[in-house]
């Protein structure tokens, strides 16, 4: 099936099988390889992204149900050189050590403030259960949302 | 001014945080184009002799190649473990050769256009299962009863007390000048090291040189493992590529049956083939940690001194022996912990099973030792009527008794336990806690307050008495600085920590560093990252070359100055050399860079192990109604000697805290009695959120270990040393007043709950 999504901005035309995933969709025709995959039970969040703004696992939709829609993906987020304030604090805090959740980490942290800007500490870990790392014990995550909230 | 000690921000992040890391799925080499997918097919059954027919699989849309063992004429098997293991059990096959031993084994693999087309022809791979009888448990192992290999007679792998690793066990006249005796069972469960990133290979034949992509701690290892299968063919040499990893946590160490056949099937399509495994096929397959069952007996005096300690354990390697089976190497040298204890008595036995085989995970045969110490000197003082904190004051290794050697004869470098249990306790407000605890014991709420503390110490670099890693520095023609490392940072911020070192030797920027890692055509030797070891190990070469390129560099200097070496000085902010006193007149790295072509120093620095320490405080909240568990606060001092960047060093404390207290709240690898895993995505697998963790409270302290120039030692691990007996002790300390002493981890509510409504129900019977 042909299907016109538009990402990061650019509008692209793919055909695509019927049973494809976003995730792999964005992947491997789009080959935008900043967004992984780390479970089969969407689970773990690593593969998150915006659809028209919010925060889907792409494992949890069909690439032809992205059709017609807009998505973003880590590679779209940053205003060319300059860091998105979501990537700039996960520097800063040190909120990303391996990085294989980071991206999906990001998108779906970026969602949750656009939701809910003034998130505390209890609200983000809540809204964030389901982007699972295994690296940095989530202190410095939960510390980088904050910061941006409060920056906002 | 020196930039060691500095939150310097990370050098990885703007690449990680815009388009991604490259990690092996992501590789685009040409090497790489039209690359064949590989599939595995896997046993459904523990343990069985089994037949397959693969022909319809052959014909299936995509399928290039459909193999079972005696197809093989390349690889067969993959020996792992030590060489001192039963061969049956450290010959693992690739594909199982008639008899599959766990479930989830390997028995065929496709090669196919594509992964769809290879999960789909992986269906239709029949495979005859005869079942053989299966042992689970490894208690149940250990009574031969049920035997995984007729030809061994035995399901034991390795006595560490027959091959003198052990003292062995005398009988209970050991422990006959004791006044107070405890003794008791202590359960270490099945964890997954579950990294983000599951496993991944890619091979490819350039001509005759094989190029092999692979997430892995350590390339040298895999490359060496890659050479004495296909050295032969590979006259073009051998070339191992770890682009960035995505977690290993211990179990990507090894190279697996998985990895190594690539090559093999790479020749047999004339095509490059990629592999990479799903999340169950990765839970099914990668090898778990943990899976010790420990026995105790501790004895002291009534005023508290402890004298005799007794600790047998038992490993489950699985059904083949690897690097699992011989952890209790780094177990038994720290079975006293912190305290000093004079008689020691210890054993450990590993027996194989119809599980997954084991490997190392985050502190690989530390944390089993420190938390039971732990509990038996909790449960000592329990039975001796005194203050554990009291216990614990009274037989730490003295402050000034470093370096000092245990009862079991491991020799420690420095520490003062005593301290950070002070500094620990003065951060949580302990006695505070306590008469919070009172108070909610009075009101009787439903909701208890547990406080738990665990001093621990481990070894880093080890085994004892130590190791090195491969580093080079060298100065490029533009007078900038380039770092070969043969450590892997998968995660642990190597490139900012190692340029960090560096740049300070050379008084370059760290943005002047060029930091390499990973690939064997560059880095031409090495070891790898595990065990904490790789700051003390291969920042110190880095440490020590680049001292030693300042020292060539000044004697250069001199030359083009015409002024004696001895009055020639590195002047590290400007970076350039110059007469003591005349800075004015200097030669800048680059002119001096340009009087020869090998301005480059490499050593693999022979350092003994470090042994970091501190004390773990957990504050939990337990729900008596349904036996939840909240841990409200994780207060933690750890002390890893001298700290080159404290942002990195608390990055690792956090990581290794909370799998430690996943381990001790909800993290279970399960079996049932058929040997089918439970557990198999993280759907099952309690797999920690960070809903169900606080913030941590970290207090810093710094004791320098004199074993490195650096004075640094291993942090990697510690976190996840300290905080499950710190969680553990404070469920338990929550669950006392009704009688309740142990339970083992993971305190699920289930376990919690059951526990506390047994004793509603013997105190009401």
């Amino acid at each position: 099936m042909q299907v016109t999504i538009t990402i990061n901005g650019e509008t692209v035309s793919h055909d695509v099988e019927p049973r494809t995933l976003l995730v792999h969709y964005i992947r491997e025709q789009a080959a935008l390889t900043g967004t992984n995959i780390g479970c089969d039970s969407s689970s773990c969040g690593a593969c998150t992204i915006h659809v028209n703004g919010e925060a889907v696992k792409s494992c949890t939709m069909l690439a032809v149900q992205a059709d017609g829609q807009e998505v973003t993906t880590i590679e779209g987020l940053a205003d060319g050189e300059t860091l998105h304030p979501m990537q700039q604090a996960f520097h800063e805090c040190h909120a990303l050590q391996c990085g294989y959740c980071t991206p999906g980490m990001v998108m779906a942290a970026v969602s949750l403030l656009d939701e809910n800007p003034q998130a505390n500490e209890e609200e983000i870990r809540e809204g964030l259960e389901g982007n699972l790392c295994r690296c940095t014990g989530y202190h410095n995550i939960v510390k980088a949302v904050l910061q941006v909230g409060s920056e906002q | 001014m020196s930039i060691l000690g500095n939150r310097v921000l990370r050098r990885e992040d703007p690449a990680f945080l815009t388009v991604g890391a490259k990690y092996t799925a992501d590789l685009d080499s040409p090497l790489l184009n039209n690359a064949a997918m590989v599939t595995y097919v896997r046993s459904t059954m523990a343990h069985a002799k089994i037949s397959i027919d693969a022909s319809e699989a052959k014909d299936m849309p995509g399928v290039l190649a459909v193999l079972v063992a005696e197809d093989l004429d390349g690889p067969k098997i993959l020996a792992g473990g030590n060489p001192a293991f039963p061969k049956p059990m450290l010959n693992r096959p690739i594909l199982a050769i008639d008899t599959v031993r766990f479930v989830g084994e390997c028995v065929a693999v496709i090669v196919s256009e594509t992964s769809e087309q290879g999960a789909d022809a992986a269906e239709s791979v029949f495979v005859d299962y005869e079942p053989l009888p299966v042992v689970v448990d490894m208690e149940e192992a250990r009574t031969d009863n049920v035997l995984i290999y007729e030809e061994v007679g035995t399901n034991v792998v390795f006595d560490f007390s027959t091959n003198g690793m052990a003292t062995g066990i005398t009988d209970e006249s050991f422990f006959s000048s004791c006044d107070v005796v405890v003794s008791g069972r202590v359960g270490h469960q099945r964890t997954a090291a579950a990294p983000l990133e599951v496993r991944s290979t890619a091979a490819a034949w350039d001509e005759d040189k094989l190029v092999f992509w692979t997430s892995n701690q350590g390339p040298q290892g895999v490359k060496g493992s890659l050479e004495s299968f296909y050295g032969d063919q590979a006259t073009g040499g051998v070339q191992v590529i770890i682009p960035d990893v995505g977690g290993g946590f211990g179990a990507k160490i090894s190279p697996y049956p998985e990895d190594i056949l690539l090559p093999w099937l790479a020749k047999q399509v004339g095509r490059p083939v990629r592999w990479f495994e799903t999340r169950t096929e990765n839970m099914l397959a990668m090898g778990p940690g943990r899976a010790h069952v420990h026995q105790f007996t501790l004895g002291g005096s009534k005023d508290g001194k402890l004298s005799h300690y007794r600790l047998e354990v038992l490993v489950d390697s699985g059904a083949y022996a690897r690097l699992g089976a011989f952890l209790p190497m780094f177990t038994l040298p720290m079975a006293v912990g912190v305290y000093e204890i004079e008689n020691v008595e210890t054993d450990a036995i590993t027996v194989v099973t119809n599980t997954t085989p084991t490997e190392a995970y985050r502190g690989a045969g530390r944390p089993e030792a420190t938390l039971t110490i732990e509990r038996a000197v909790e449960l000592w003082a329990a039975e001796a009527g005194i203050d554990p904190i009291e216990v614990r004051r009274k037989n730490f290794l003295a402050a000034d008794s470093f370096p000092v050697t245990t009862g079991v004869g491991t020799v420690y470098d420095s520490g003062d336990y005593e301290r950070s249990l002070d500094l620990a306790l003065e951060a949580a407000g302990y006695e505070e806690l306590k008469k919070q605890q009172q108070e909610r014991r009075l009101t009787g709420s439903t909701k208890q307050l547990g406080i738990g503390v665990a001093t621990y110490v481990e070894v880093t670099a080890g085994p004892a008495p130590g190791g090195s890693e491969y580093g080079k520095v060298e100065i490029t023609p533009e007078g900038k600085g380039r770092v070969y490392s043969g450590a892997l940072s998968h995660g642990q911020s190597h490139m900012t920590t190692f340029s960090m070192i560096a740049a300070d030797q050379l008084g370059m920027d760290i943005e002047d560093i060029e930091f390499l890692q990973g690939d064997t055509d560059v880095v031409t030797d090495g070891t790898g990252t595990w065990g904490s070891r790789s700051t003390q190990l291969g920042g110190s070469s880095v440490y020590k070359a680049a001292e030693r390129v300042v020292e060539r560099a000044r004697s250069l200097a001199a030359d083009l100055l015409e002024a004696s070496v001895d009055d020639i000085v590195l002047d590290k902010t400007t970076g350039s050399f110059h007469v003591a006193g005349s800075p004015s007149i200097n030669k800048t790295w680059a002119e001096i860079a340009a009087t020869t072509d090998d301005l480059n120093e490499e050593t693999r620095e022979k350092l003994l192990c470090s042994y970091p320490f501190g004390t773990h405080v957990a504050v939990v909240e337990i729900d008596t109604e349904t036996g939840s568990v909240r841990l409200e606060r994780m207060i933690t001092c750890d002390d890893a000697g001298r700290i080159i960047n404290p942002m990195i060093v608390e990055g690792q404390r956090h990581g290794g805290i909370a799998q430690g207290v996943a381990q001790a709240l909800y993290e279970e690898m399960i079996y049932d009695s058929d040997g089918n895993l439970q557990t198999t995505n993280f759907a099952d697998y309690g797999f920690i959120s960070m809903a169900e963790l606080p913030s941590f409270e970290l207090v810093p302290m710094e004791t320098p270990s004199p074993n490195n120039p650096l004075g640094v030692k291993g942090i990697g691990e510690s976190g996840a040393i300290g905080s499950t007996p710190a969680v553990q002790s404070a469920v338990l300390d929550g669950l006392s007043y009704l009688g309740i002493k142990h339970l083992d981890v993971p305190l699920t509510p289930e376990k919690v709950w059951s526990a506390i409504n047994s004793m509603r129900v013997n105190r009401e019977a």
